[in-house]
This record gives C-alpha cells, sequence and structure tokens, in this order.
C-alpha cells in the first residue's frame, strides 16, 4: 500500500487536483468553529483542529434528503404515481475526518446495512465515500475513544490515514479505495523509514494523552427491565431540555422521520433527521405518547446507545467517544457519568 | 460572585430544615469549564453540590414550569424576572416559591473567551473577583470579566432581582447609561433586502435542534406549533423558509414577555445570535407601551390586557 509524504502545501494542491474525479470535503473553519464543506479556492482548508462541530455524519446521511417525488396533476400521464428522486452519487472523499468519526460510520452501519434490510441511499451515498482519515495529535479532554473501540490513529473505518508532522503530512493508504485516492494524487514523495518511524511513534504518544476511560464492560450482563427501572433516570433526567443538540451533533445517532411536502400539484417525500429527544418522535396517531416524559425520552437515548445497541449488534457500544454532546450539551449532561452509572448499576436483588 | 456559594448552601439546608420548601433548585459545578448544570436537590445532605459563579448562564425558571411542590429557587435578576411572568401567567404559584435572589454581575460569554484563546482547548477557568484566568496544555490567561460578558448581561439594566425571599448579599449597582438596542438600531437601518440578508445568514446555519426553544423558560406550550402535525404548519426539513419561520414566529410568541436572559444564544450549539429575533419585539414593547416584561407580578401580562386610557389611538 502507498505510504507518501507530502508538505502541507502540497497535500492541499494535490486534493485541488483530484477535483475532477471526487467531491472533496474537507475541514474549513467558520466563525469560531470547523465544519466540513466541499474544496473551494475561495476558503482554505485548516486541518489545524480538534474537532468539527458538526459530525460528517451528514455527507452520507443528509439531514434532510429527498427519497421521492409525485405529480398531483389529475392531467399529467403519471399523476398519483411515487418515483424515486434522481439522486448522484458521484464519488466523494472527506479528508481530514477524525478516526472517531469514521470508526462512527461502521458503528451506524449495521442499521443501513444489514442482512434483513438495505437503505440503498445510504448505501450508495457510503459506497461512494474514500474516508480519509487525519490522526489526532492532542485529543481534546473530553475525547474518549480508547474506552470505545477506537484510538486516536485508529484505522478503523478508514480508507487512509493522514499524519500531522508537522510542516509535513504522512499519508499511508490503507485500502484499494485509499490506494486508488492516492494513486491519483499529485506530487508527494515515497515516505521512508524514518518518517515511517515518526508516524508510529506519534501514533503511540497520543493513545497515552487520553486521559478520560470509561467502562462499559458490564453493559452486555445487565439485565435490560432492570437497567430500564434504575433509580437514577430522574436525577440524570432534570437538567435536561430535551433539544436535539446531542442526538444532531453525534456521528452514531441515526434516527429519521419521513414527511411528504406538497407544494402545490408538486409533491416530495423527504427523510429528514429526528430526535429521540423531541416529543413528537414517538407520538402515535392515535394521540397516545409511550414516551410523553422528559425522563422516558432520556433514558431512551442512552439506553439505547449503551444497552439495546450492545445486545443487538454484539459491536459494543454505539458512540464512538468524540465527545461532542459532552461539549455541547447545553445542560452540561455528560454520557461518560452515565455511562458509569449504568455500568456500575446493581440491582437491588444483587 | 463566588462569595454566594456559602451563603447559598446555608439557605437550602435551612429551607429543609425549616420544613419550607420540598426540593431546591440551583446549579451544580459541570464537569466541563465554563458549564455548570442545573441541578435539583430534595434534602439537605444534598446542598453541598449546589454552586455559583460567572457561568450559571441556563435559565431555572424553565424547570418551574406547572410543578406542584414547593420549590426554593436561586434567581438573579432575568431568572426572577421570568419567575413573575411565569407567575402572571399562570405557570407557577408565588406561594409555592422561596426565592434566594443574587444580584448578579453578568455571565461569561464563553465562546468569546474560547476565541480569545484561539479555540485552543480550555481546561479551567478561575474567577477572582473582576477577573478570570483561564488554563489550558500550554497557556494561562486572565482577562477581566467585563469585556468577556454575555452580549445580554453587558446590556443589562436588571442585575438585581425583581422578587424574593431572601438576598444572598446587597444589591449590585446597576449599569446606566447603556445602550440596550445598539444592535437592533443597526438592523432598524437596513433596506428591506439588507434585512433579509442579515436574518437568512443568520440562520443558515441553523440545525432545528430546538436548543434555543427549549433553554427559553417563555416557550412551555404543551405542544410546540412546529410540533403540531394536524394540521402541520411548518415543514421539518432543514429548508431555509421552514427555519425562518420557525425563529420569526417563536420570536413574537415572545413579544412583551422576553427579559433577555440570553439563555436561546447561548445554548445554540452553532452560534446564531438567536436573541436578534426577540430584541426588536423588547425594544417596541419598551418604545410603544413603555413596557419592560417581568418587572412586577402585580401587573397583568403587555399583551392580554385592554386598556381604556391607552396612549395609542388605534386601540380607542
Amino acid at each position: 500500500m502507498t505510504k507518501k509524504i507530502y508538505t502541507k502545501e502540497e497535500w492541499i494542491k494535490a486534493l485541488a487536483g483530484l477535483k475532477s474525479s471526487y467531491n472533496i470535503f474537507v475541514p474549513v473553519k467558520e466563525e469560531g468553529f470547523h465544519t466540513f464543506k466541499a474544496l473551494d479556492e475561495k476558503k482554505s482548508p485548516d486541518f489545524d483542529f480538534q474537532n468539527t462541530r458538526l459530525s460528517p455524519k451528514s455527507l452520507v446521511y443528509p439531514q434532510s434528503e429527498r427519497l421521492f417525488e409525485y405529480t398531483l396533476d389529475e392531467n399529467a400521464p403519471d399523476a398519483n404515481i411515487i418515483k424515486e428522486s434522481e439522486k448522484g452519487y458521484f464519488p466523494q472523499a472527506i479528508v481530514g475526518i477524525r478516526p472517531c468519526d469514521a470508526h462512527a460510520f461502521q458503528i451506524v452501519k449495521p442499521n443501513f446495512d444489514n442482512p434483513e434490510y438495505q437503505d440503498p441511499w445510504w448505501i450508495k451515498r457510503f459506497e461512494s465515500t474514500t474516508f480519509v482519515g487525519l490522526g489526532c495529535n492532542d485529543p481534546s479532554s473530553t475525547c474518549f475513544c480508547t474506552s470505545v473501540g477506537g484510538s486516536p490513529f485508529s484505522e478503523k473505518g478508514l480508507d487512509a490515514l493522514l499524519y500531522d508532522l508537522g510542516d509535513t503530512f504522512l499519508v499511508k493508504a490503507l485500502t484499494d479505495k485509499g490506494e486508488k485516492f492516492l494513486n491519483q494524487a499529485q506530487g508527494g514523495k515515497e515516505a521512508d523509514e524514518t518518517t515511517l518511524k515518526a508516524g508510529e511513534d506519534l501514533a503511540a504518544s497520543a493513545s497515552d494523552k487520553i486521559e478520560h476511560k470509561i467502562s462499559t464492560d458490564k453493559l452486555k450482563d445487565k439485565v435490560q427491565t432492570e437497567l430500564f427501572d434504575a433509580p437514577f433516570w430522574d436525577d440524570v433526567a432534570f437538567a435536561c431540555i430535551n433539544c436535539g443538540t446531542c442526538t444532531y451533533l453525534c456521528p452514531t445517532c441515526w434516527c429519521f422521520d419521513i414527511q411528504d411536502e406538497v407544494l402545490e400539484k408538486q409533491g416530495d417525500r423527504i427523510r429528514n433527521w429526528d430526535s429521540c429527544m423531541f416529543p413528537l418522535f414517538t407520538l402515535h396517531g392515535s394521540g397516545h405518547n409511550p414516551r410523553a416524559k422528559k425522563v422516558q425520552r432520556v433514558r431512551q437515548r442512552f439506553m439505547h446507545k449503551l444497552k439495546y445497541y450492545v445486545d443487538k449488534y454484539n459491536n459494543g457500544v454505539q458512540c464512538s467517544g468524540c465527545g461532542r454532546c459532552v461539549r455541547n450539551c447545553p445542560v452540561n449532561i455528560d454520557i461518560r457519568e452515565i455511562c458509569e452509572l449504568m455500568n456500575g448499576f446493581l440491582h437491588k436483588n444483587q | 460572585m463566588l462569595e454566594y456559594v456559602e451563603k447559598i448552601r446555608e439557605t437550602a439546608r435551612k429551607l429543609f430544615k425549616d420544613d419550607k420548601v420540598d426540593v431546591f433548585i440551583g446549579y451544580k459545578k459541570g464537569s466541563v469549564p465554563m458549564m455548570n448544570q442545573p441541578v435539583l436537590i430534595s434534602n439537605a445532605d444534598q446542598v453541598d453540590l449546589l454552586c455559583w459563579d460567572s457561568n450559571c448562564g441556563l435559565n431555572l425558571c424553565n424547570y418551574l414550569t406547572k410543578r406542584k411542590d414547593r420549590i426554593g429557587i436561586v434567581a438573579n435578576g432575568c431568572n426572577s424576572r421570568n419567575i413573575v411572568t411565569h407567575i402572571t401567567e399562570n405557570q407557577i404559584s408565588r406561594d409555592q416559591l422561596y426565592i434566594v435572589g443574587i444580584p448578579c454581575k453578568g455571565m461569561i460569554d464563553q465562546r468569546a473567551v474560547q476565541r480569545a484563546v484561539k479555540q485552543k482547548e480550555i481546561l479551567e477557568i478561575k474567577e477572582h473577583g473582576e477577573t478570570f484566568t483561564v488554563k489550558g496544555k500550554d497557556f494561562e490567561e486572565t482577562f477581566n470579566k467585563n469585556d468577556y460578558l454575555q452580549r445580554n448581561c453587558s446590556v443589562c439594566t436588571h442585575r438585581n432581582p425583581v422578587i424574593s425571599d431572601e438576598m444572598v448579599a446587597s444589591p449590585v449597582e446597576e449599569q446606566s447609561g447603556v445602550d440596550a438596542y445598539k444592535d437592533v438600531k443597526e438592523i432598524e437601518e437596513m433596506d428591506p433586502k439588507k434585512k433579509w440578508e442579515f436574518f437568512t445568514q443568520a440562520i443558515d446555519k441553523c440545525i432545528r435542534c430546538y436548543a434555543c426553544r427549549n433553554a427559553c423558560p417563555l416557550c412551555y406550550c404543551p405542544t410546540c406549533f412546529v410540533d403540531e402535525s394536524k394540521p402541520q404548519w411548518v415543514g421539518k426539513s432543514n429548508d431555509s423558509i421552514d427555519t425562518m419561520t420557525f425563529h420569526i414566529l417563536r420570536a413574537y410568541h415572545c413579544a412583551g414577555r422576553c427579559t433577555d436572559c440570553g439563555a436561546c444564544e447561548r445554548v445554540c450549539p452553532v452560534g446564531i445570535p438567536v436573541r436578534q429575533f426577540t430584541k426588536k419585539l423588547n425594544k417596541d414593547a419598551q418604545e410603544l407601551f413603555s413596557w419592560e416584561a417581568g418587572l412586577t407580578p402585580d401587573q397583568r401580562p403587555l399583551l392580554d390586557v385592554f386598556r381604556p386610557d391607552d396612549y395609542n389611538d388605534f386601540i380607542r
């Protein structure tokens, strides 16, 4: 597999050269925080960041996506016939994605792509994406990837990985997709042994910088109903304002709602992100709401991530440890503390 | 303001001991710097959780809506005005409350501090009266608190509670000579096209998480208009017209009620200047009706009274 070294200027130039083969998305600094944007001459990428405010999940799974369309015009030959909307799946590359966010796509994959159900739009966009990661030299104090199956230089879910060596990037291909991407990238030179060693050292030292560890080892053995009835949920939920910040910033939250929107005779069937924090999320047509109370919704979020997912997929927890919800929850509800509560919970009979 | 902490704890402890409250609502220290968590305690053993510093920006009045028990609560100027609004709007009854009043010198704008340290990660913050120091891995900087106040706090003229059962300290001096509506005036002077651009750009990043709405103590409707489905008033996608409809309609629902507590702006995960939507209406309420929300429980809310002696002609 290709291993190359680029000066940072060369790398950005190489990315620009790839624009005819890929839609390239890079971290860009916007008014105080970073976000993934299409590579554009007007705004240069900024790889000097901890992580983007919003996760890159929208690049595979847009917040709003038209799935189908139809016309209500009775005179049209296809009146009232629903048709799949045309979508483009031109190859895209997310360059600079953090290993936790790439891992997150692997965590959500069993939901969108499993033997029973295949979500064609998620799968097509996922498959058309090349994930070029950027290892974390200086993880944030709210990061906990090493507790949930990742690490600052984890290769999980990545096609290539960048090592920031100061003035240069070492880039390694990890899969055929990554190899193809790097083979098309102009410039750079073959990485020598010293550079590779520098990359390895960097990765090893970064792992030690993750100070926060959480325990997830006992979650699997807990009884769902006992955890569900645990006495701590009221306290956990008190401060929650039931906004969607945690779920919308989360790279592993996948829930959606499907809505029909009609303007005059034109109808669109749209899939929008939804959030288990919202009362409407579970409101039945009958008017009954099985999760009418805040505490039920808060419990659902944590039970889903840290228990139901664990039991259903045998793939660890539904969390990649990116720490976005920890940093951005308006009322400081900290998943690390709640995971400890759940993992350490002992039923009164135990 | 740090010296208030002991007094708050002592007061809460006494309230439980004298059986004057069932629960006490305050803030506890957060798990990350510049972030405190609203907390509900239900006995005297928990009072040491209570804290107070310049990071208590979320409005606690949110947690009072329709409660049935006897509640002790800390309240600075804006929070106390929201409590008044809650009382006049029948969301809580005055005799359920024991209000521990806090003279406030403003909350720190965490984002401004983050910008000042060039987005490097802040691991610790220490306040010392008029200044505060933030520390990270390889930096330590001290700032004047007044230069880093939340924008609503920097123009606040009601720092002292308007209603309380007990004060933790003597009132602080109110700010005078502040131009509370400088930013609104700048927008008013724009032509319609520019205004449209301003607001369109402001909401461009909105992800419809509704943190602004949910952090707002005024937004207690059992079902918000954006959540209505029969009929559905607003689309749910991130279409800019739907998003704009949400922000503007929500602002109108806050007309004559908003105390400019700044919670909406503080909680927005993508940094939208949410207050710009409600502030114009605060200015109108003041200019047209000499009204500021939540100053006294003896007055009915601005928009639910008809006064035959109203000085505006159109209503007579």
